[in-house]
């Protein structure tokens, strides 16, 4: 019972400290557990000497943790946190709702006219940007050129479905735990359906048509998920149906596989000597296409917002200018080189001699300008987004599309069985939330 | 032998904790209650109002509902089914005397302490992954291939994650009651002549009727509401194959961030579980009193 | 009692048992040594990763990214104090429900541990609405009161069973010598409810400290306990087992060590005093 007692009165006098030190500001970074997230936490000293008045205090979560703990937080007007991580899914959203205090009033040296314009576009409302994008990332194809080679093949700069199958029959070997191809399989709107997604616009396929009635009932989305199953079944890794990004990035990085199509910030990992076995024998070629005038490659940016609400504004625009700036770059280039700059953001960076040495710079570059978040499909659509449709409801319902098409892909349910599922829960949801008649 | 004078106190006594436990179960209750017949989407703060029993028809016509259903029952089942026969073995063999005891013991009440979302997570990556997992690597030094626990068999492998962590519970509570049991009415049995599964048939297992009745009972109450394990393992997937009525409020409420059918799905969740408590009460209540 | 066990059939059983221990243990023996591994030996086979060297890099990370000891303490306030707020209100509630037993005592009793079963991520708008609206979000106070209040029925449960044992005729005795309510209760019902008490509080400070919904859901950078510390090692970028490994064991090890030492009570509380 002392033990306890003396337990709550530390707990009291941590919380006297506390006070007495908050003559300065204290702002709350909610923040995704990524690799270039976690290097500005460590680059933290830099924002101190410039910024000695500020605090920074982090919460860092797994990323879709991570977004549900910030939706209930901004809905509910919970006021918990200052700058928040969040995509180009939400941006769109939330901008309109009013969440978010727009950021049209960086400084002149921030200079907005740098960022990427395919990101700046996907981050911006109305004419406002609503948030800064901290790293852009689309997707591309990763492959083995020493497999392609001893193969004797080649991989196009921007090859076809076809070749990628192609080549993925010809670099598996089962007996060797070499896959041709890896792919995600994994259930949830950004997992299996981020690629899927991407993959079927290149198919020709779409979520919606003008009247926002659901597509799965059509031939593309059969024809994507067909292609899908076929290369997956013979040529990619067994429980691939469990796989997501780093599931992948595990395989890959052991060199059980042939290609890897996926995020392009997944390029800086697979090149890194020290946790990769297959470093320095990575090509990489755009995402693949199908002829109709679209690549199945996304585009995406992990981005820094203020919620509307936040009592510290001017301490939390002055940590977003600082965390996505050109002297970031530079600083954490000058710290850990030039590879693991966040990429995707700024044409600066693109046009800089040292970074262009990088071998993923120009394709990353090259796949984030070829993807359109305005006119992702073939045909015309009602929405915006990529590899998602940027509405409040696909959040759920791409997660339940997504479980359906994860068990084709673990063989526990038929492909016409999974789209009839998908195309009816899609009708009944899209129904429910007022935009079918 | 209650005289006027302790009843009055006693109701003194009891009202502060009856009054705090009735706001705790009123005023959720009610607010969630409320919800449920209101239209409230966290992402649409304008379309509010009275819903009437649609968020009630849509969760319960979802057509991942009756799989819910159907799978909460066999996670209950399953994990009750394993842990019991389980415990019960284990409890014999820890109950023979033998070298260590203390340590031995150890080892198998620790997982009882480690959090779900860690027990799941371990594993997921470090056991169940088909490439890299433990029993993987093992199958493979046999010449085999890693099995995928996760995409072929999700909801026995969640079983088998949520049993690992109820197995030290039911064992010790068996074990604790098999200690208490008449070593002389044994050595009689066996004098004349029961051989050892009778024992247990006779004599064992109606001394151990009341652990097994509260290791049921409160294993029960804490199986129905998982989801850690299912959130950090398969999401409910693939498809539906691992969804259970917790998950399904969870993606309802969280995921859709509509609150409303997130409500109606808590109140349909209470109501079913209050309609298995009152069956287990009547099935085995009655093995508690002393 | 005193029956001569053979050596034999003694050595039998001790291989038997000690298997079936490490196979139970195994998985938390595994994450003890992978998280004394690089990140690259830990995802090799088995007789690779045993063999590759050890190094206490995993910790180091883990310990710079994340302030560990102030997760710990929140997750000791937290799990302390919402169980000896729950004693406080419990052991008069469940005093009264045992000695002064009403007809629908047990339905209560049924009743209440019932509403354990509803999921809780029903309930989370509703309650952060009401946390936001009394300031307790992210505070350690507004989680001890949730916690005290989900655990509860269970406190109240298992004091009751074990009241139940204590015989009235003891508490008739002391007071035909004239104790007052106050001296009965001190005297003569605490020394003999004391054991049962630790154990309830035991077995109260585990679930609190494991409890991974609300903890996660309603804080954020102040009052965030090891359960949250955890959250943000889940699924990384890259490689992870090691630092998975080195967290988990972080978050695990308090409650793992306060378990063992006092496994004893802990049997008995787990038991809601019904198995003896």
């Amino acid at each position: 019972m002392t033990f306890t007692l003396r337990a709550l009165l530390g707990a009291c006098a941590v919380g006297a400290l506390a006070a007495a030190a908050s003559a300065e500001t204290t702002i709350t970074v909610a923040t995704v557990n990524n690799g270039d997230m976690i290097r500005m936490q460590g680059l933290m000293d830099d924002f101190y000497a410039k910024h000695p008045d500020i605090k920074v205090e982090w919460v860092t979560l797994e990323e879709n943790e991570l977004r549900q703990r910030v939706t209930t937080d901004i809905a509910t007007k919970g006021g918990q946190f200052d700058v928040l991580t969040i995509g180009t899914y939400e941006v769109p959203i939330w901008g309109k709702q009013g969440w978010l205090i727009g950021l049209n009033d960086l400084p002149a040296e921030y200079d907005v006219d740098d960022l990427l314009p395919a990101i700046r576009g996907g981050l911006t409302v109305d004419g406002t940007l609503y948030a800064a994008p901290f790293y852009g990332e689309s997707s591309m194809v990763m492959y083995r050129k020493d497999l392609m080679e001893a193969a004797g093949m080649t991989m196009p700069d921007a090859p076809t479905w076809d070749d990628i199958k192609a080549a993925a029959a010809a670099m598996t070997d089962k007996s060797k735990e070499q896959y041709g191809i890896c792919l995600r399989g994994k259930a949830g709107w950004g997992e299996n359906m981020a690629f899927l997604t991407a993959m079927s616009n290149s198919f020709g396929a779409k979520w919606f048509d003008m009247d926002w009635k659901p597509q799965f009932d059509q031939q593309p989305w059969k024809d994507t998920l067909t292609f899908y199953l076929d290369l997956m079944n013979n040529y990619g890794p067994p429980g691939a149906s469990n796989n997501g990004f780093n599931e992948n990035l595990a395989l890959f990085q052991q060199g059980k596989c042939g290609m890897w199509i996926d995020a392009t910030v997944a390029a800086s990992f697979v090149t890194n000597p020290k946790d990769s076995t297959v470093a320095d024998k990575v090509g990489f070629a755009l995402a693949p296409d199908k002829g109709l005038g679209k690549r199945g490659n996304w585009l995406w940016a992990w981005s820094l917002a203020i919620p509307a609400g936040s009592q510290k504004v001017d301490a939390a625009k002055a940590f977003i200018d600082w965390a996505t700036n050109k002297d970031y770059l530079a600083l954490v280039a000058s710290k850990e080189g030039w590879a693991n700059v966040p990429p995707g953001t700024r044409t600066s960076l693109y046009e800089n001699p040292e970074y262009a040495k990088i071998p993923f710079a120009k394709m990353t570059l090259d796949s984030i300008n070829a993807a359109d978040p305005n006119n992702p499909t073939v045909d015309k659509v009602p929405y915006v987004g990529v590899q998602f449709v940027a509405i409040p409801e696909f959040q759920g319902i791409g997660t339940a599309v997504g479980q359906q098409f994860s068990a084709v892909l673990a063989g526990q349910t038929s492909l016409d069985d999974a789209l009839a599922a998908a195309q009816q829960l899609t009708l009944r949801e899209m129904t429910k939330a007022g935009y079918i008649k | 032998m209650a005289t006027q004078h302790s009843r009055a106190a006693a109701r003194l006594m009891i009202s502060p904790a009856v009054a705090l436990l009735l706001i705790w179960m009123i005023v959720p209750l009610t607010m969630t209650i409320w919800f449920s017949f209101q239209q409230y989407n966290l992402l649409y703060p304008d379309r509010t109002g009275f819903a009437g029993w649609s968020n009630y028809v849509y969760f319960v016509t979802d057509f991942r509902f009756a799989p819910a259903i159907r799978n909460t029952l066999v996670l209950v089942l399953g994990v009750l089914a394993i842990t019991m026969i389980g415990g019960i073995l284990l409890a014999l063999l820890l109950d023979q005397p033998f070298w260590g005891q203390g340590i031995v013991r150890l080892l198998v009440l620790a997982p009882f302490f480690v959090m779900p979302t860690v027990s799941a997570l371990v594993w997921k990556n470090m056991f169940m992954n088909p490439v890299n997992g433990f029993f993987a690597h093992i199958a493979k030094a046999f010449g085999g291939q890693g099995f995928d626990f996760l995409g072929q068999a999700p909801l026995f492998s969640i079983i088998i994650m949520v049993a690992w962590q109820w197995l030290p519970f039911a064992t010790l509570i068996l074990l604790t009651a098999l200690q208490s049991l008449d070593r002389e009415q044994m050595e009689a049995a066996e004098m004349d002549g029961a051989g050892p599964l009778s024992r247990f048939v006779y004599i064992t297992l109606p001394h151990l009727t009341r652990a097994i009745t509260v290791v049921i009972l409160i294993q029960t109450i804490f199986l129905l509401s998982v989801y850690a394990e299912i959130l950090v393992t398969t999401n409910g997937g693939p498809g539906t194959a691992s969804m259970n009525l917790p998950f399904l409020v969870y993606l309802a409420s969280i995921v859709d961030n509509d609150v409303g059918m997130g409500a109606a799905g808590g109140v349909i969740a209470i109501i079913l579980a209050n309609i298995v408590a009152f069956f287990l009460m009547r099935a085995i209540g009655k093995n508690l009193d002393a | 009692m005193a029956r001569r066990i053979p050596t034999a059939r003694k050595t039998l059983t001790t291989a038997a048992a000690w298997t079936t221990g490490l196979v139970i243990f195994f998985p938390i023996l595994w994450i003890v040594i992978l998280s004394f591994k690089s990140e690259g030996d830990a995802i090799a086979p088995p007789l690779t990763m045993l063999s590759a060297p050890w190094t206490t890099e995993a910790y180091t990370t883990v310990q710079e990214r994340s302030d560990y000891f102030k997760h710990f303490w929140n997750s000791v306030v937290i799990s302390v104090g919402s169980t000896l707020i729950g004693l406080a209100i419990a052991i008069p509630a469940a005093w009264a429900m045992a000695f002064v037993p009403g007809r629908r005592t047990r339905d209560l009793l049924m009743w209440m541990l019932s509403t354990k079963m509803m999921p809780a991520a029903g309930v989370l708008v509703p309650m952060y609405l009401l946390f936001r609206n009394f300031g307790l979000l992210d505070t350690r106070i507004g989680l001890v009161g949730v916690l005290t209040l989900i655990n509860l029925p269970i406190i109240v449960w298992m004091l009751y069973t074990y009241f139940r044992e204590i015989p009235g005729e003891i508490l008739e005795a002391a007071r035909m010598d004239g104790a007052t309510l106050r001296s009965e209760i001190l005297y003569v019902l605490t020394p003999m409810a004391v054991p049962g008490i630790a154990s309830t509080l035991l077995l109260n400070i585990i679930l609190a400290w494991n409890e991974a919904f609300w903890t996660l859901r309603l804080t954020a950078a102040n009052a965030a306990p090891l359960t949250a510390f955890i959250a943000s090692y889940s699924s990384p970028e890259g490689l992870f087992y090691a630092k998975l490994s080195a967290a988990s064991v972080m978050a695990i090890a308090p409650i793992l060590i306060l378990g063992w030492f006092s496994q004893k009570q802990l049997v008995r509380g787990l038991t809601f005093g019904a198995v003896k």
